[in-house]
């Protein structure tokens, strides 16, 4: 075994210092015997690295891996959702793989960790940057944790406890909000959508003013949205802050603000972001990498782990982490969170390629998918003909298009379009039935002009 | 006998500027697809929803971004550099091939909303990776979903708040032993349970009288980590499992210290009715620096109604997601959960198989008591138990003789070529040192350590302050944490802006 | 050790001080409690009108790595809080009895200053602490 260094010598030496005859004797010593496992673990055999390699490639083999996410491969596919994965250069692979990276700890000893605690600070401040906020965590698990755990802040700081949701919030942060709340006073409501696809100014207003007074805590609002709108996220603020409530902005895509005005511009309190594809590219959703930021004033209330510059004893600039006192190692059953996680490797990723695309490079990226996507949008005026309709045609949309389907049932049309090799988009009925008869196309960067068209001609075939 | 590095670092290390720091406007380092369709942007068509000011990002070439951080790792320690024996942390080797087989296209390059039938590998590897871990902790049924250990918890108590809620009841207390992680109390109050403190029995482990004492129809379960933070068995936990469902209670298990009882102990078999378990520890998952990790959790029949959804199920010899679950307690985040250290994990498991991961178990604990034996006449030991995994020890006898602390210990240790243990945790020892050497560790490089240990002890006599004054052979020197505290700067900003 | 427990105040056992003048008192921290503390960092005080409880947590002190809940000493109004050691809390470290007092409140039970230890009595408490 090769990760166990103890030759049977060894092991009679150490037995012999510790003045024990056997390792069951050391084990008898500790774990009673009507506790003790009396029998081998079932489980399959020990392969060496050869065997266990073709084990591996054949359980890949399994999957289908679609194009462009995967170069040169499978299916041509235009799926987003909430999972929009990016082109990740080579280079951001190769860094990761220093070991100095991967196979270290948390940042404790800061003497021996400045290269982690600096690509931290690092990260932290390309998020500042990225939603115009003051002060950004060192990341969250996920999108949809993050937007749960910005909820629970937002109600510390309130001290209120109903919460109000745009109606474009992706389901699963739905969901996953009404997890973090399900033991906790209060509701969540749903802003509803008007038929243009942008929330209803109207109906917020109403839910705002509904209840007893000033008793919403904060206004989750998604843009874009699930179904790809750009929503007035100024206005819609005024709205809540109006009424003494804090706006939490979420995107699933970061890219979105290289072009959408920073959240933090735009009156949001609190942003929280979904940035794997930006990190990892697909991954299959996991390991996910949840960005935070929150003005300053909401420091202290931060959930998460934080990381600061200062000097060591000889004046020399340095970094450590900082304000722990707010979290769950400290303060136990009173912290912010429990989280005792920051997604280290995959916002070091993050960094990186945010550095690689740089300035210039973040809002060109942005751009060149915005015009793709208005592109396929030209091309829906084909599709009209066949029965297809833009579900909320005079709306702004960055790189997803929610598409009417004819025939009513979008997951009938993805399923004849995969026959002829093309996954279309994601048919939203499997998150809502009364939604059947959307398909939700997402297009990124490596969608080439003639993948458009493909994609088009095919949904012709398949009306 | 251990040499301490006294070698000057700056020959091996630059010191790097924030990355804002360099470069040059208009540089970049990025790679883009040629524009084949009409030129557009938001700028023109979006009005005031449209960005005013790009984000300040760094403009580099791939060159520097790559020399940038390639310098920043140099300044880090590793589990390649040397052993890291950070007690309940569990820093065993973290295997090559593992990060070759998540970095496989078929793996690493799909897309979480694909048809299902274009998931099948990742799905099965899914369904082999619960069955596997259920084997080995001795449950029915997993899920894989939260992304962390304390993820892991926040699901577990959920699921017993559900189970309650299913029962008409409405429990509001969980028990804790005051060698707890923090996670666990911090856990329940975000389950609007209230975490009621256990003292630790006088020989380190849980007694059944206190804790018969501690409950009543109030009580919604216990939270147990076994073996304990002390490092030694609980071996009282049958009974007290017994004890909590007779009041209708359930039993939570920090899986935090599963790396002692591999192959020798299966919580299930002892009445635990749920436990998480955390892949970046024993089954050998990279930390990167503090995450990310993974926290399946693993339950009872009982619960099982209750687990997040989605679960994966195998139908016929297809595989499948299954969202149909009416009792669920719903979801703890998007997605599937942290598939990327599934496929390590499944990895290692599949390398060792059964006998394999009992070897690594007895070799852990070998390890430990081994330190234990060459350490104690020096740095006293918290509990006289037997050690499992990890020991704790403490600064007792050197603070008394010499004023040397756990800090300086701990930061004289770098100077030896160690990552310090973990420190002044658990809190009910002073000045605690804990230990875990992990079974990748081989006797030599235990001896090493352990000289280096001795040598600290033998110099803090004859010379205090160089103790006290450690690190001496890092880059930077001890950092002014109070000034980070005091005056929070948590971004960077251009000279002469703040 | 006078400079350490001032003689014109009263103490208690969760190392909190009292100034009396008449009908309010100002409110502090021992030397001792900000020496187990070590470097304050953060200072958490209930705001000017608000009334605190005898013995209830009214606030609290941070160091880099541990939170202590401040217990009222005695019962009362907050009259007067001491803002600036938002901005610097190290007046706690560098003088808790004067420039790091918390707060003044205007006493609702005088009476209660008679359960409060005297400078002597508080010496001692920590002798029988440290013997422990």
């Amino acid at each position: 075994m090769r990760y166990l260094p103890h030759t049977d010598a060894d092991v009679a030496r150490m037995l012999q210092a510790i003045g024990l005859p056997s390792i069951d004797a050391l084990f008898g010593e500790m774990i009673p015997a009507r506790l003790a496992l009396g029998r081998k673990l079932d489980l399959p055999p020990a392969l060496d690295e050869a065997t266990l390699a073709a084990h591996l490639a054949e359980l890949a083999g399994k999957n289908v891996a679609v194009r462009p996410t995967v170069p040169g491969s499978g299916p041509l596919a235009f799926l987003g959702a909430g999972h929009h994965p990016h082109y990740v250069p080579a280079a951001v692979d190769m860094l990761l793989r220093r070991a100095e990276f991967y196979t270290s700890y948390t940042p404790y000893q800061p003497e021996i960790a400045q290269g982690t605690l600096q690509a931290i600070f690092e990260f932290q401040s390309i998020v500042c940057e990225l939603t115009g906020l003051d002060v950004a965590n060192a990341s969250m698990y996920d999108g949809a944790s993050a937007c749960a755990e910005a909820v629970l802040m937002a109600r510390r700081i309130t001290g209120r406890t109903r919460t109000l949701v745009t109606g474009g919030l992706h389901p699963e942060y739905l969901e996953t909000c009404r997890t973090y709340l399900a033991a906790l006073p209060g509701s969540i409501e749903v802003v509803p959508t008007t038929s243009a696809g942008a929330t209803d100014v109207a109906r917020l207003e109403a839910q705002l003013n509904a209840g007893d007074g000033d008793d919403v805590a904060c206004l989750v609002v998604q843009t874009p949205s699930f179904h790809g709108v750009v929503e007035d996220l100024a206005r819609l603020a005024a709205c809540a802050r109006a009424r003494g409530a804090l706006v939490i902005a979420v995107t699933t895509d970061p890219l979105t603000w290289a072009v959408a005005e920073a959240p933090g511009r735009a009156g949001a309190d609190i942003a929280v972001a979904e940035a794997i594809g930006l990190a990892l590219g697909a991954s299959f959703g996991g390991p996910a990498l949840g960005l935070f930021a929150a003005k300053a004033e909401y420091l202290r209330q931060m959930p998460g782990r934080l990381c600061g510059e200062t000097v060591d004893k000889d004046g020399r600039r340095g970094y450590v982490l900082t304000l722990s006192t707010r979290e769950q190692h400290i303060r136990r059953d009173k912290a912010t969170s429990n989280i005792c996680t920051n997604t280290g490797l995959v916002s070091l990723a993050f960094t990186i390629n945010m550095s690689l695309l740089g300035r210039r490079g973040f809002g060109e990226l942005a751009r060149l998918i915005y015009a793709k996507t208005r592109y396929l949008r030209a091309q829906s005026e084909r599709l009209a003909a066949r029965g297809y309709a833009l579900a909320y045609p005079t709306a702004p949309h960055f790189s997803e298009l929610a598409l009417r389907v004819p025939g009513g049932d979008a997951a009938l049309i993805a399923t004849r379009a995969a026959e002829r090799g093309v996954i279309p988009g994601v048919p939203l009925g499997r998150f809502d039935n009364a939604q059947r008869d959307l398909l939700l196309v997402s297009v990124c960067e490596n969608h080439r002009r003639e993948d458009l068209d493909r994609l088009v001609a095919v949904l012709e075939e398949v009306a | 006998m251990s040499s301490v590095n006294e070698l000057p670092p700056r020959h091996l290390l630059h010191h790097e500027p924030p990355i804002f720091e360099l470069g040059s406007p208009g540089r970049s380092g990025a790679s883009l697809p040629s524009l084949d369709v009409p030129a557009a942007d938001p700028r023109d068509d979006w009005g005031s929803l449209a960005r005013a000011e790009a984000p300040g990002l760094p403009e580099l070439s791939e060159v520097d971004v790559t020399r940038h951080f390639t310098r920043l790792s140099r300044w880090n320690y590793a589990i390649d550099i040397g052993m890291y024996p950070l007690g309940s942390c569990t820093m065993k080797y973290n295997p090559k091939i593992n990060e070759a087989a998540a970095r496989i296209p078929g793996f690493a390059g799909l897309h979480v909303y694909q048809p299902e039938s274009t998931l099948q590998g990742a799905l099965e590897l899914m369904w082999q990776l619960e069955r596997m871990l259920c084997e080995i902790v001795g449950f029915p049924r997993a899920t894989l979903q939260p992304a962390a250990g304390a993820h892991g918890e926040l699901a577990g108590l959920m699921m017993i708040r559900a189970a309650h809620a299913d029962r008409g009841r409405h429990p509001t207390k969980i028990l804790i032993p005051d060698s707890a992680h923090g996670t666990n109390p911090a856990s329940c109050t975000l389950n609007g349970f209230d975490a009621v403190t256990l003292p630790t029995g006088a020989d380190g482990v849980l007694d059944v009288d206190a804790v018969r004492a501690a409950l009543s129809s109030d009580t919604a379960g216990i939270m147990i980590t076994n073996p304990s933070t002390l490092g030694v068995f609980e071996e009282n936990i049958a009974d007290i499992a017994e004890l909590v469902h007779s009041v209708g209670g359930f039993v939570y298990m920090d899986g935090a210290n599963l790396n002692a009882l591999l192959g020798k102990f299966r919580p299930g078999d002892a009445g635990v009715d749920v436990m998480h378990i955390n892949l970046h520890k024993t089954f050998t998952t990279p930390h990167g620096g503090g995450g990310p990790g993974a926290g399946p959790v693993a339950v009872a029949a009982a619960l099982e109604p209750f687990l997040p959804r989605p679960t994966v199920e195998k139908r016929g010899d297809r595989f499948t997601l299954e969202y149909d679950r009416p009792k669920s307690v719903g979801r703890l985040r998007s997605f599937f959960g942290n598939w990327g250290m599934f496929v390590r994990a499944y990895t290692y498991i599949r390398e060792l198989g059964g006998e394999g991961l009992t070897r690594a178990t007895e070799l852990a604990v070998l390890n430990a008591n081994y330190l234990r034996a060459r350490l104690e006449h020096e740095y006293p030991v918290a509990c006289t138990r037997r050690s499992m995994h990890e020991v704790v020890f403490s600064d007792k006898r050197l603070k008394k003789e010499t004023g040397v602390q756990t800090l300086d210990i701990a930061k004289r240790l770098i100077d030896h070529g160690y990552h310090p243990p973990t420190v002044y945790f658990p809190l009910i020892v002073p000045g605690a040192l804990m230990i875990e050497p992990t079974e990748t560790e081989s006797p030599e490089t235990l001896d090493q350590f352990a000289d280096a240990l001795l040598a600290i002890a033998e110099e803090a006599r004859r010379d205090p302050e160089r103790v006290k004054s450690a690190p001496h052979s890092t880059g930077l020197r001890r950092l002014d944490e109070t000034r980070a505290a005091r005056k929070p700067r948590l971004r960077w900003r251009p000279a002469g802006t703040e | 050790m006078s400079q350490d427990h001032p003689a014109n105040l009263l103490y208690t056992r969760e190392h909190e001080w009292a100034r009396i003048e008449g009908n309010t008192a100002t409110i502090g921290i021992t030397h001792f409690a900000v020496e187990q503390l070590g470097d304050v960092t953060q200072v958490d005080l209930p705001r000017e009108g608000e009334t605190i409880r005898k013995e209830d947590v009214f606030g609290s002190v941070e160091s880099v790595k541990a939170v202590s809940d401040l217990y009222a000493p005695l019962s009362g109004k907050v009259v007067k809080v001491n803002n600036p050691l938002n901005d610097t809390p190290q007046y706690l470290n560098d003088e808790p009895y004067d420039d790091g007092w918390l707060i003044q409140i205007e006493l609702s039970n005088p009476a209660e200053t008679a359960s409060l230890m005297t400078a002597a009595q508080y010496a001692e408490f920590l002798r029988d602490q440290d013997a422990h």
